[in-house]
């Protein structure tokens, strides 16, 4: 191989390194100024307030009134609903829980996304942006919460998840769901103000609630953070997906990326270099 | 059709213009009415029916994805079992490239072309798969880089890596349309196109896997590993090797007549070396696979259900088959080299599905299968793709050796001659 060969090579592989560099996977790490919600499931009363308020901030189709059956069986949000309520039969008797998107503090769903348009804005709510998603659904698939939602059944598909009501916060006002709600279940806030009240209700109520609180380390922190009377796992929480955030599962294999794409073809070229001069061929 | 007719299309459209010598290379060669054709004609039909309503009415009108299985048989067969089957490339161009083994210089071309055409068919079926395909370019022109994301790297390699692909079986298309200088330009293009194509590979090969890495929670223990890229690296050097293997047995069957005596004489010994390298990549795999096992201190669940699936696989069709390889290598028997070989394709489409599908989520009450008609449209897909592989083996030198002027060209390559030398021969082809 000779220079000007070698030098088209190592173009190709310049260009291609450009594309696959830069890996900023948390540069967002622990914000303590992002908003997020505290679920007191202690407080609430199953009455679903939240679950209507969301269907018409959102212009979703307004939820089954049928309390009883729906709380038969553990619902997940859905394409039509955001948020959903559950009642849970635990060791303390009935207890409510709400579930929507966690709104993570460093979210697999974004950092799968390779459009951007799954997003974690500054403030802490995770949107999606239709104008960018191509619809191929790795962001469900990294999702520990299993959260995001796809239109099966259009042939213009969305990805529907909760956005902590993102444009209502731009206006000042408070997430849908929160100011509905009539028992205080839900209370909104920066991270580390929520993360204060929960410590002090568990230190000035000890007996009420379980010392720990879902979301402040797992996956590496969340947004919406519950307090609870019983062990999470009773209340449809899934408490073996560590404390390390998501991005942190995928950083070493793309660490190795520019590495290999520089390293690689600088040997493979080295190799093909020695084994041809050997044999003294200089045939393509 | 004979074959002394198809050697010399270059010759033959000297004073015809390429346009008129395209549109009589377009009509079919050979009789219309096969056993192949008469299968794969309503096949790619009825696929083309099923993607109308599967564009007009969305995803769920044919599949049965769900909201608990988004990936399903398109992205776990198609598209990351068919990548590893299209790893022969790079393999195959590393051996005779990179390392100058020339015994696998007969296999190059069909090798190539294979892994070409498996990247257009098997990663485009992806474009079938995705929600939203028209926003698929917002990845590639740049107004959005979502640069955190694996799936970014897959996406622009499976890209880079079609056109290095492309670039390197380009001299087979220089010599069909006769164009001499065109050819030599690509040909010094080769070992550069060669060099990408590898490294685009080993990361995209390893990327694919890299893809489950977030679904830690949701794969199964004794599938998901954070070894899971090198995993399918490495077992997609056997992979795409026993698909050369494999697709070596059925050419020399269909495209007989296109081969020559030496390279039927050479193709057994072909075919023995590629078991060698097949089952040291497969003890190697299989020396991850148990160190894995091991650190990960799985023994727990290999009295299951889900164990006894695990053991099936390693055992039945990675162990096996590698024990395989290595005896027919020592006995010469390619019968059961090939043999061997359908078995590791087997493991190898068990394995990425099992990680895609079968052991991902393997809690949930309600699994996914795939409906028939996600079946019939990977069917389609793959039979288009024979279709596109016959046409371009029956028109260029693919199987069959190159028209007389490149070996005319090689034999005499211009010693020492003057730059005037060059371009005064140059001007006269």
């Amino acid at each position: 191989m000779n220079r000007r060969s070698a030098l088209k090579t190592f173009g190709l592989i310049g260009a291609s390194a450009v594309f696959a560099e830069p890996l900023r996977a948390k540069d967002k790490k622990g914000d303590p100024e992002f908003v997020g919600v505290l679920v007191d499931t202690t407080r609430c009363a199953g009455c679903r307030s939240c679950e209507y308020a969301c269907a018409e901030a959102n212009g979703l189709p307004e939820p089954d009134d049928d309390d009883e059956a729906m709380f038969a069986s553990e619902r997940q949000p859905s394409v039509t609903q955001w948020s959903v309520v559950n009642r849970y039969e635990t060791d303390v008797g009935e207890v409510f829980a709400k579930k929507q998107c966690m709104h993570c503090c460093q979210p697999a769903c974004a950092t799968a996304c390779l459009t951007r348009a799954m997003l974690k804005t500054t403030q802490g709510p995770v949107v999606w942006r239709e104008s960018k998603c191509m619809g191929c659904r790795f962001c469900m698939l990294s999702c520990p919460f299993d959260i995001p939602k796809f239109e099966y059944d259009s042939p213009v598909p969305k990805i529907q998840k909760c956005r902590l009501c993102w444009e209502r916060l731009q206006e000042g006002e408070q997430p849908a769901c929160v100011e509905e709600c009539p028992e205080e279940a839900l209370l909104f806030g920066t991270r580390k103000e929520l993360l204060d009240i929960a410590k002090s209700r568990i230190y000035g109520e000890p007996d009420k609630y379980v010392h720990n609180i879902y979301g402040e380390h797992e996956v590496g922190g969340t947004g919406w953070l519950y307090l609870s009377p019983v062990p999470f796992e009773q209340l449809g929480l899934r408490t073996d997906l560590g404390t390390d955030p998501y991005p942190e599962l995928t950083k070493e294999f793309l660490y190795a990326v520019p590495i290999i794409l520089t390293l690689w073809p600088a040997f493979l070229l080295g190799v093909s270099n020695a084994t041809k001069r050997e044999k003294g061929d200089s045939e393509e | 059709m004979t074959t002394g007719k198809l050697l010399m299309p270059a010759a033959a459209h000297g004073r015809e213009s390429i346009l008129r010598f395209l549109l009589r290379e377009l009509k079919p060669k050979g009789s219309i009415i096969t056993v192949f054709n008469m299968i794969s004609i309503p096949i790619i039909l009825l696929g083309a029916v099923l993607l109308f309503i599967r564009f007009t009415r969305g995803l769920g009108s044919v599949t049965n994805l769900s909201q608990d299985y988004p990936w399903g048989l398109w992205i776990g067969f198609d598209v990351i079992t068919g990548v590893a089957f299209a790893g022969g490339a790079y393999v195959i161009t590393f051996m005779v490239y990179v390392l100058g083994l020339k015994k696998y210089r007969p296999i190059v071309r069909v090798t190539v072309l294979n892994g070409f055409l498996a990247y257009v068919f098997y990663a485009g079926a992806l474009l079938l798969d995705l929600g939203r395909p028209w926003n698929v370019v917002n990845p590639i022109i740049g107004n959005s880089f979502g640069v955190s994301s694996v799936l970014f790297l897959v996406a622009w390699h499976f890209l880079l890596y079609m056109i290095a692909e492309f670039i390197e079986f380009s001299p087979a298309v220089a010599e069909w349309l006769g164009l001499k200088r065109l050819r030599r330009a690509l040909a010094g293009l080769t070992l550069g196109a060669v060099v990408v194509g590898i490294t685009l590979s080993t990361l995209h090969q390893s990327g694919l896997g890299a893809l489950f890495l977030m679904a830690k929670a949701k794969i199964h223990p004794l599938w998901y590993s954070e070894f899971i890229p090198i995993l399918f690296f490495v077992s997609s050097i056997a992979a795409g090797l026993s698909m050369v293997i494999f697709e070596g047995t059925i050419s020399h069957r269909v495209f007989r007549t296109q081969i020559d005596e030496d390279h039927h004489r050479s193709h057994d010994d072909i075919v023995r070396g590629l078991a060698k390298v097949c089952a040291y990549a497969m003890l190697i795999y299989l020396f991850l696979k148990e160190l894995e096992f091991v650190h990960g201190q799985e023994w727990q669940y290999l009295r299951t259900p889900m164990g006894y699936w695990y053991l099936t696989e390693i055992i039945g069709f990675v162990l096996i088959p590698c024990l395989l390889f290595m005896h027919s290598v020592r006995t010469g028997s390619i019968g059961l080299i090939r043999f061997a070989a359908i078995l590791t394709l087997v493991g190898i489409v068990l394995n990425r599905l099992n990680v895609s599908i079968i052991a991902f989520k393997w809690y949930e009450i309600v699994r996914y299968y795939p409906t028939w008609m996600e079946i019939e449209i990977t069917l389609a897909v793959i039979a288009s793709e024979i279709w596109v592989f016959r046409w371009i083996v029956n028109r260029m030198p693919v199987l069959r050796k190159s028209p007389s002027w490149v070996t005319d060209e090689r034999k005499s390559p211009t010693p020492a001659t003057t730059k005037e030398e060059i371009k005064w021969k140059a001007s006269t082809m």
